[in-house]
């Protein structure tokens, strides 16, 4: 048994280790997004955003209206009204209207399909993404983005944010000169003050994120009874255990 | 203990007696229900560390079971596999239950495989008699690496994509034939749909099989020799007047209900990360595998997944790419050679010496740290690091025959040590 009191706490750290990973990421620091992933208002406008700034050009090619309708507590009504723009049906998939193959002379790369982009890049990627972009005349859009560099998307939502600027320092080390990254001075006021866009954006992220594992939420509450379960069962074994070694001296 | 033993020996009466006999007749059945399961007796002193094995065969169990169902759902060809496997986490019913076990199983299965064989290494198991169950569960081993290899290929994303095309290409360092091994793994020029459907063929059907028969004959040439036991001792040595060893007990019911109380513990580690941590941090299902396979935009950091790193990082440790693949193939083989590297006069560590004691002690630290250090950039600090322990990685094995030989042991027990 002494043994097995060693395991068992290890096997729990290297879980627990598992579970709060964050991303690495390459360029300047990720701000953490603190999305709320039970919170159905926040999915809700996120849902909305998501239809009217980002589905223009994005697909989400793996969700469907419906699921979306289950799990964000949205009648059929609803959702053809505000979120169905050029689905018919709700068993549809997120689809996008442009073609491809322009969208790709367009921009240099289609936009990608963002059923993933939460799993694939995580939310504080998407968060810091969405609201990094800053004025850089020599960019074809106008602008570019601190965390990911000389992308080909455009600040869709300068609109709401106005438009930014990035101060850089230089620093010189070993004759190697580094841009380092300071912060940003906004140049044009947009629409929504700083703290209702980092919340027009937290939203968008945490829909973002529940797209792409619509069954998160459901599968965390069954996990629970699953090791009620188990845990119920682990006793009865052990008094079994007990009961058939009674004799073993 | 006589009480429990008759009433499972016990043949049934009546119609199903009667039906119990008409098999017999025809085919060993009870013969070899007893002979592997009521009447195989192992040692009574088992300690956690032996229920490994057993729960290796319940991962494979559950690997099987649900591999099955993917398979029903999923669609091997380039264009459709990643939006087959979305498909089957959005759309199929259960279809992501059945999903992250199948993936979560997959790392379970090395978590646990490299635990049974850490065992062998604490008992000496693999000492004589016992060195063909070594040598089977080596090949089970690396059936099993190639089986996870070829099943990471399948949901096609990028990780599934330039792992496979680093791995593969690795061959390519053999001096003449290189190339041509290359082309001949991957029937193509590059890694694509010929290449998925042909690890398909290998994931669900060829190395299955292998793995299903090597299993069958790792547990019949166990069964064969006997267990051996924390104390290394040969317990059938000592019987008593009925014949059964006087330190052993029968596996049914005993090593199976404890074996019950090890499964139902395996199972909610086992669930706690299939409910609550599916992709363990991007360990188990790593972060660009959730982008499908591009063949224009290599990922930022290829690293296999965790269960080869440690061989990865030795790999890498070298500059030279022939080397580094000749050492990387080493690593992976040297284990096989254990039963004739260890050259004690006793099996457990209970008996051995300071020098096998920190021998095992520096090659668990290294093993880690080498799998560590291989989803580590390969640069600066780490690189010198991956270079000493690769060093002292093949000093355990290499020098094993020297310190084991010389290292003072302790006299072993007549009996098992047994404390109830």
């Amino acid at each position: 048994m002494a043994k097995f009191k060693l395991i068992a706490p290890l096997a729990v750290a290297l879980l627990l280790f598992g579970a709060t990973q964050s991303f690495a990421a390459g360029g300047a620091a990720l701000e953490h997004a603190d999305i709320e992933p039970g919170n159905v208002a926040s999915l809700q406008r996120g849902a909305r955003n998501f239809m009217n700034y980002c589905s223009g050009c994005h697909s989400a090619q793996y969700v469907r209206f419906s699921t979306i309708g289950e799990d964000l507590e949205l009648s059929d009504e609803q959702l053809s009204e505000n979120l169905m723009f050029n689905a018919e049906k709700s068993f549809e998939t997120i689809n996008v209207s442009m073609p491809g193959a322009a969208a790709e002379r367009w921009f240099g790369v289609a936009p990608p399909d963002l059923s993933l982009i939460g799993r694939a890049k995580g939310a504080d990627y998407i968060y810091s993404f969405l609201k990094g972009f800053y004025i850089q005349d020599e960019s074809p859009t106008g602008v570019d983005n601190t965390v990911l560099a000389g992308t080909s998307m455009p600040h869709v939502l300068w609109e709401l944010q106005g438009y930014q600027q990035a101060v850089f320092t230089e620093h010189t080390e070993d004759g190697v000169t580094s841009q380092h990254f300071e912060g940003f001075e906004t140049l044009t006021e947009g629409s929504l003050d700083a703290e209702a866009y980092d919340d027009f954006v937290r939203d968008t992220v945490n829909f973002l994120v529940y797209i792409a594992e619509p069954i998160r939420s459901e599968r965390r509450t069954l996990g629970v009874w699953v090791l009620i379960y188990l845990i119920f069962f682990w006793i009865i074994a052990v008094m079994l255990k007990k009961q058939i070694w009674k004799d073993v001296k | 203990m006589a009480k429990v033993e008759a009433e499972v020996g016990k043949r049934p009466e009546g119609v199903l007696g009667g039906l119990v006999k008409w098999i017999d007749d025809r085919f060993p059945m009870t013969e070899t229900l007893e002979y592997h399961v009521t009447k195989y007796y192992a040692a009574k002193s088992f300690n956690w560390w032996y229920v490994f094995g057993v729960l290796a065969f319940v991962v494979l169990a559950i690997q099987l079971i649900t591999g099955i169902f993917l398979t029903m759902n999923y669609k091997p060809s380039a264009e459709e596999a990643f939006a087959s496997v979305e498909y089957i986490m959005r759309d199929v019913e259960w279809g992501w239950l059945i999903r992250y076990l199948h993936s979560t199983g997959a790392s379970f299965f090395f978590i646990v495989v490299y635990l049974h064989m850490f065992r062998a290494m604490l008992y000496g198991s693999y000492k004589k008699p016992r060195e063909l169950i070594w040598l089977i569960g080596m090949l089970i081993f690396f059936v099993l690496m190639a089986e996870a290899f070829a099943g990471y290929l399948l949901p096609w994303g990028q990780m599934s994509y330039w792992g496979a095309q680093v791995i593969i290409s690795l061959f390519g360092a053999i001096p003449v034939v290189g190339d041509g091994i290359v082309e001949f793994i991957r029937g193509d020029y590059s890694i694509s749909d010929i290449t998925l459907n042909r690890f398909f063929a290998l994931h669900v059907i060829a190395l299955p099989l292998a793995l299903i028969a090597l299993v069958f004959v790792h547990i019949v040439a166990l069964h064969e020799v006997g267990s051996n036991n924390p104390d290394g001792i040969e317990i059938k040595k000592r019987k008593g007047p009925d014949g059964v060893p006087l330190d052993g007990i029968a596996f049914h019911p005993y090593h199976t209900s404890k074996d019950l109380v090890a499964i139902l513990i395996f199972l909610m580690i086992f669930s706690a990360v299939v409910f609550f941590a599916p992709e363990m941090g991007g360990y188990f299902l790593e972060h660009a595998n959730f982008e499908p396979a591009n063949l224009r935009a290599t990922p930022e950091h290829i690293a296999p997944v965790w269960y080869f790193t440690p061989f990865y990082a030795i790999l890498r440790a070298v500059p030279d790419k022939l080397w580094g693949f000749i050492l990387f193939g080493l690593s992976v083989v040297l284990p096989v050679f254990l039963p004739w590297l260890d050259r004690s006069r006793v099996r457990s560590i209970r008996y051995r010496g300071w020098m096998y004691k920190s021998a095992l002690t520096v090659f668990v630290i290294t093993f880690l740290t080498l799998g560590w250090l291989g989803v580590q950039p390969a640069e600066g600090v780490y690189v010198l690091l991956a270079r000493i322990f690769t060093v002292l990685y093949f000093a355990f094995f290499l020098l094993m025959p020297y310190y084991t030989k010389i290292d003072k042991t302790k006299p072993v027990p007549e009996r098992v040590v047994y404390h109830g």
